[in-house]
């Protein structure tokens, strides 16, 4: 097969079989629901991997980039709502509509990405966590305090147009993006800075040039995910985009194993889905909401928790550096794998 | 003129609070070269206990000397025990790891602890956990107007002068210990380099342990003094304070104690100022900011040292 069809490969497998779910559980909007909350999760969580796990800079900010992402979205999309293309069957010009104002989300946000990373990712470790995180508070509080973006109170009335195949199919996009990141020399240069940024320097690999567009494609697709989100909740508040979210994403993350995309895939899955599955068994079982309630508060330091117990017990994570197929099970049945 | 010798005594009596979080930050940056994300929430569970003992001691006792004292007493107590048990626990195992590793680790400890306090939790009848509600932290010390200028145009408050006071003793006592006796000769000896320090006979860990104790012990000092100025007393405090005594010992220069007062004193005056001249909603903006522009053109801080990092 010719290198460029196979790069449509994934796309030729997902869009049938993303219609196909979405037109089977048309009928269940609550498993609709949960599947755009993991997808989001999953988008935001592989793009985090390129810069946190890839490229081993710990920028623990990635909420803000979304929030970039979401509220730029959302303003295109609510000022172009009036609109519809002439031509087109009113269903299809809303996609496109939305697909629009989502690229434009995602490229403000990776300007944003640009803007944060040149002067930042000169600083190392400790240093660039914080000015990440001092940017995501900044990007909070402008939001809290301009009129366009409903200050505190958020933006509402944001057109609902994400369904479970534009969710998910962004998902594919961001991970084969990543894999394919992960794959190419662009990809060994960021593994060589993530192992000893010094030698890679000697080695001729431009850090900075690498590391910045690193940030630059994770926040682009952060941006990408906050649009999504935007255009589901129809709600976007600034709360929604705290250090709470950051730190959701940045678990993910180190669960899965820093590096790995399959990693970051099923920590974001299961992180997101057992908290529901938690609230739903509690719910169950006692039959009260306060218990449920509870459930949803214990989140957060468990979290906490994790990160510890995972750095003490299995600094890797997950999968380490590995992807699924390089399991041993998966190895056997793939034949040796690659 | 007033107004602006006003915000100047206001930010300066901010900054002081800032300053000694702060030192908590730079010595244990000093020793470890962590930073210990952790030290925030310290804090916080500092003013929680002082507050809870202050509750048990009854408005009476906890307004008297006797009853302050021992409401500080307790509160640091407590934070230099738990201190002791993060570094124990979370820190020492990976003292020899990636620094990546550390990091994580403080990030996942400032969380835990700050949201364990969120959920509120009994036991029979005892709160053992506060949960969200933010509560009044009780006023051991009076607000009175200890000092008034003209036609209140410039009022000093007590609780200034006593944070003030509390927080340039404190910085003194500190700047001896460093200096002046054995013990800080061995913590700087460690901050040097740890590994030579061992085989020269100093007990590091033990030095280390010690360093987090006195720094967690400080940050509930500080806590105290702003739990006083602030009057509520909330789980998330720790982290926003905790971040902005982070920039003020980052401004200053981290692992250096002057650098971390000065780089304080300079956010508690910008805070102060922008809150007095342009809006108090932009003041958490403001010190992330700041510390932006100050890595972009002096990474290393006011007083720190350019180092060369070595293959």
């Amino acid at each position: 097969m010719p290198g460029f069809l196979r790069g449509l490969v994934p796309f030729a497998i997902a869009v049938p079989v993303l219609l196909l779910v979405q037109w089977a559980t048309s009928n269940a909007p609550f498993f609709v629901i949960l599947s755009l909350t993991v997808g989001v999760n999953v988008a935001l969580a592989v793009s985090l991997n390129i810069v946190n796990g890839m490229t081993g800079q710990f920028s623990i900010g990635h909420a803000g980039f979304m929030a970039v992402g979401a509220y730029i979205a959302g303003v295109v999309s609510k000022a172009t709502a009036v609109f519809g293309i002439s031509f087109l069957p009113e269903l299809i010009s809303d996609q496109v509509l939305y697909s629009v104002s989502l690229v434009v989300g995602a490229s403000v946000a990776g300007l944003f990405g640009f803007l944060v990373g040149l002067p930042s990712l000169r600083l190392k470790g400790d240093y660039l966590a914080i000015v990440t995180l001092g940017f995501g508070e900044i990007i909070r509080v402008v939001v809290q305090n301009t009129e366009v973006f409903g200050r505190a109170l958020g933006l509402s009335g944001v057109p609902q147009r994400t369904t479970l195949f534009s969710c998910w199919f962004v998902v594919v996009i961001v991970v084969v993006v990543a894999r394919r990141i992960r794959g190419s020399s662009h990809g060994r240069a960021l593994l060589a800075i993530r192992e000893d940024e010094i030698a890679a320097e000697a080695m001729g690999v431009n850090t900075t040039a690498y590391k910045v567009r690193a940030f630059v494609v994770a926040s682009f697709f952060a941006g990408l995910a906050g649009g999504v989100f935007a255009h589901y909740q129809s709600i976007v508040a600034p709360s929604s985009f705290g250090f709470v979210k950051s730190m959701e994403i940045v678990v993910m993350v180190v669960a899965g194993g820093l590096g790995s995309t399959t990693g970051a895939v099923i920590a974001a899955v299961l992180l997101t889905l057992l908290p529901e599955a938690l609230r739903s068994a509690f719910f169950a079982f006692t039959g009260s909401a306060s218990f449920a309630e509870k459930a949803e508060q214990i989140r957060m330091p468990i979290y906490g928790l994790l990160l510890v117990v995972i750095m003490l017990v299995r600094p890797q994570g997950l999968f380490g550096s590995r992807e699924l197929w390089d399991m041993q099970p998966f190895k056997r049945w793939l034949g040796g794998g690659k | 003129m007033s107004e602006l010798v006003q915000h100047i005594i206001n930010g300066l009596a901010a900054g002081t609070i800032y300053a000694l979080v702060a030192l908590g930050y730079t010595m244990v940056y000093g020793v470890l070269k962590l930073i210990n994300f952790a030290h925030g929430d310290v804090m916080m569970v500092g003013v929680y206990v002082g507050y809870a003992s202050a509750k048990q001691m009854g408005r009476e006792f906890s307004q008297s000397f006797l009853g302050i004292s021992l409401v500080f007493l307790m509160a640091m107590c407590a934070c230099a025990v738990l201190g002791f048990l993060i570094e124990r626990f979370a820190y020492r195992p990976l003292r020899e790891k990636p620094k990546l590793t550390s990091l994580i680790t403080a990030i996942g400890m400032s969380f835990f602890i700050s949201y364990s306090f969120q959920v509120e939790t009994k036991i029979g009848d005892v709160t053992v956990l506060p949960g969200a509600a933010p509560k009044a932290f009780p006023e051991i010390i009076k607000p009175t107007e200890w000092l008034v200028f003209g036609d209140r145009d410039i009022v000093i408050w007590n609780w200034q002068v006593v944070s003030v006071v509390i927080a340039v003793a404190l910085m003194a006592a500190l700047q001896y210990l460093v200096f002046r006796t054995r013990f800080g000769m061995a913590m700087r000896a460690v901050s040097f380099d740890h590994k030579s320090a061992g085989l020269m006979g100093i007990p590091v860990d033990r030095v280390i342990a010690l360093t987090f104790m006195l720094g967690s012990a400080l940050a509930a000092g500080a806590g105290l003094l702003y739990a006083l100025k602030d009057t509520l007393v909330q789980p998330l405090m720790g982290v926003t304070v905790g971040l902005k005594a982070f920039v003020a010992a980052v401004i200053g220069g981290i692992g250096h104690v002057p650098g971390a007062v000065v780089g304080a004193l300079a956010l508690g005056l910008v805070e102060e100022f922008v809150v007095g001249y342009g809006s108090s909603t932009w003041r958490d903006a403001v010190a992330f900011a700041f510390l932006i522009v100050v890595l972009l053109f002096k990474p290393e801080g006011i007083f720190g040292k350019v180092t060369a990092e070595k293959v």
